[in-house]
């Protein structure tokens, strides 16, 4: 440790110089003359790189339905075995299968995008922006097909009051 | 005379009458190859099998030339590499590539050998000849004509091994396709054994189909329960789920084929099970532990041993089971009925299927149960419970009602002091039961099988029994160490080692020397 000079040895000056400079940003930013960097997040939405991985959503095709094909090559590759999917036999010969159930349980998530590299179809995407995922249950953050697709709502903060503690 | 030549500098000696092929499979070098199948007749015409002979300026197919005498084969060479090639650009002209969607993908011919032949850009610029999808062929087969690639396999099968023709090859050039003649269904009792000799995805079955992708699957070698056959499988399962049986090849049991009944009675493993024992209170079976079931179990046979204990037990458990069960029945229990209920005999054909639905009669006997009960045997039994001979039945596997009648079942639970029902389903007649204990179905646990010619063959567990199952031979065990005996089995394995000490037949078998295709114990006799 460098040894404190005369000057910073009599304390009291260089508390003064210390407390001129916090004066000085508080009286700033109260009349508001400087940006402040802080921001008043969750009453104003914070800014989120369209690059950024949040809750992921299932693409639809133009006539409405799931572009999903349920190939499963998403839930190979997730490393956190969180994608559920159940296929059925569509009525269209030419269409093969499609997802009867599809279910990502996001507690389970690690949002590493894998499951988006490999969809073959680009029908599922982590651009959705949502960070934020909260729940009082845990079964709320099994997103079943509907969800995903943006057909309803998720259950979540908005549901109930807080559990007693 | 056998023929000796040289495969990729590999000096061989091969059967008279092989071809290339066959040799070169005998000897553990690989050809590649779509329409050729061990047990079909030479079909040659997937071209994929294309070798080089020294001293001869095309390519030939391994599949149909005859080995020779100092004939020189090369498999790898840069000529055969590029026909082959060649071949696979033609077969996949007009393929649709639906990989993602294709049930077959993971265990494709088309994918293992363009991964190892193929790898080229596709030149194709035309548009591809669309055929017909999802076409209904039978029960449980569904054809894609687009991804066929007309080796026509399934239809030898069906010409040749099931006999009952109901495939065939129609129209010509890129028009050509397989289907099922007029009027006609794929609904023979081996159809099930198209699906796995397609080596695509043409046909699929309807049961597996988009149920789970195959490269989740564990395969466990195992047999098929389903009769006295006792047909060699693997098992393909994932968090112990099984979904769906394959069978394994063993030319002395079942070649490479499978009946579709066996193929689908993997469903008893997933379905309807009593996972966790129980005991009757208040009017009803209610959950219980092992030690408190076992107790009431214990006390029962205690409380009538050596006088009043009737067994009934069918030839679904495997002879380490049935071994233990004989000398439970005879030393500790000293039971004075044990009957061996064999079932009501089923369809018998002249290639796999047997009338016997159990897959261990044989065994059962061999290790020291009785013969199959005959009706006389069985009304003696009922009999006897109902003049109060017998006070306590234990039945293990057996479905009550279909043996001795729902109504003289029904009445057992007052007639009986105790009814102890081991199974690992819930049959007719396990509710009356006093006490149920759950056992292990035959895909999670090891045992061998004796089968109807004798073979002996291993089952092994492809994961741990559900719920709280146990193997049979676990439960006998405990049992006879709660009525005093010194028993200290912890493995299967163990019961065997000392059944090949005490039946003759046995003498001195391992699970190692039975090993994946069985051992045949008639042979010592």
């Amino acid at each position: 440790m460098q040894p404190l000079t005369f000057w910073q040895k009599l304390y009291i000056p260089e508390i003064l110089r210390g407390m001129v400079v916090t004066t000085r940003h508080f009286v700033t930013n109260v009349l508001g003359r400087r940006h402040t960097v802080t921001q008043q997040y969750p009453e104003e939405p914070t800014y989120v790189s369209e690059r950024y991985r949040g809750r992921h959503r299932l693409m639809r095709k133009e006539d409405g339905s799931p572009r999903c094909t349920s190939c499963m090559l998403c839930a190979t590759s997730c490393p956190a075995l969180c994608i559920h999917i159940q296929a059925g036999e569509h009525p269209d010969p030419t269409v093969e299968k499609f997802p009867i159930s599809f279910t990502i349980d996001e507690l389970r998530c690690v949002f590493c995008g894998l499951c988006v590299e490999a969809c073959p179809c680009d029908a599922i995407r982590m651009d959705t922006g949502v960070f934020a995922l909260a729940a009082y249950k845990r079964e709320n953050f099994l997103y079943p097909r509907n969800l995903l697709l943006g057909d309803d709502e998720p259950v979540n903060i908005a549901e109930g009051k807080a559990p007693a503690h | 005379m056998p023929k000796k030549l040289t495969i990729d500098g590999k000096e061989i000696t091969a059967r008279d009458d092989a071809t290339i092929i066959q040799a070169a499979h005998e000897s553990g070098i690989a050809i590649p190859h779509y329409c050729y199948h061990p047990k079909l007749s030479i079909a040659g015409n997937c071209r994929m099998c294309l070798v080089e002979l020294e001293g001869r300026p095309k390519l030939e197919i391994a599949c149909n030339t005859p080995v020779a005498d100092n004939m020189v084969v090369l498999t790898d060479s840069p000529k055969v590499v590029e026909g082959r090639r060649g071949v696979l650009e033609f077969l996949l002209i007009n393929h649709p590539l639906d990989c993602p969607i294709c049930d077959q993908a993971g265990e494709c011919g088309l994918q293992d050998y363009y991964m190892q032949y193929g790898l080229y850009h596709s030149r194709f610029q035309e548009e591809k000849v669309h055929g017909r999808k999802v076409v209904d062929f039978g029960p449980d087969v569904v054809f894609d004509s687009e991804r066929c690639i007309l080796c026509t396999r399934c239809v030898r099968f069906c010409k040749e091994i099931s006999k009952t023709n109901e495939l065939g090859l129609f129209e010509r050039g890129d028009t050509a396709q397989i289907a099922t003649f007029p009027g006609k269904q794929l609904d023979n009792p081996y159809a099930g054994n198209t699906v796995d000799v397609c080596p695509v995805g043409a046909l699929t079955s309807k049961d597996f189909r988009f149920k789970i992708r195959v490269w989740f699957l564990t395969e466990t070698r195992s047999v098929c329960p389903g009769c006295a056959r006792g047909c060699n499988i693997n098992i393909h399962h994932h968090n112990g789920h099984v979904y769906r049986l394959k069978p394994r090849q063993n030319d002395a049991v079942n070649e490479t084929w499978i009946c579709d009944e066996g193929r689908f009675g993997y469903k008893t493993i997933n379905d309807n099970r009593v996972l966790y024992p129980h005991i009757q209170q208040d009017g009803r079976l209610q959950q219980a532990s092992w030690p408190a079931a076992l107790e009431h179990a214990i006390e029962a046979l205690q409380a009538h041993a050596g006088t009043a204990v009737g067994i009934v037990v069918a030839p679904q458990g495997t002879n380490e089971d049935s071994y233990l069960l004989a000398r439970l029945a005879s030393e500790v229990l000293r039971a004075s009925h044990v009957v061996l209920y064999p079932g009501v005999p089923g369809y018998e054909d002249d290639f796999l299927i047997r009338a016997d639905k159990n897959p261990n009669t044989r065994g059962a006997q061999d290790m020291g149960l009785p013969a199959p009960a005959t009706a006389a045997q069985l009304a003696a039994m009922a009999q006897a419970i109902d003049q109060g001979t017998i006070k306590v039945v234990y039945a293990i596997g057996v479905n009550l009602a279909e043996a001795f009648g729902a109504e003289t079942v029904a009445r057992w639970s007052t007639q009986l002091d105790y009814l102890i029902v081991q199974t690992s389903n819930t049959v007719p007649g396990c509710e009356q039961a006093h006490v149920l204990l759950p056992s292990a179905t035959y895909a999670e646990r090891d045992g061998t099988f004796t089968n109807f010619q004798g073979y002996l063959q291993r089952l092994n567990a492809a994961f741990a029994p559900r719920g709280e199952a146990w193997p049979a031979w676990q439960i006998y065990t405990r049992l006879a160490q709660g009525l005093g005996q010194d028993w200290t089995y912890a493995s299967a394995e163990g019961v065997l080692h000392d059944i090949a000490a005490a039946v003759p037949t046995y003498a001195g078998l391992s699970y190692a020397k039975i090993g994946d295709l069985g051992y045949s114990v008639t042979q010592e006799s």
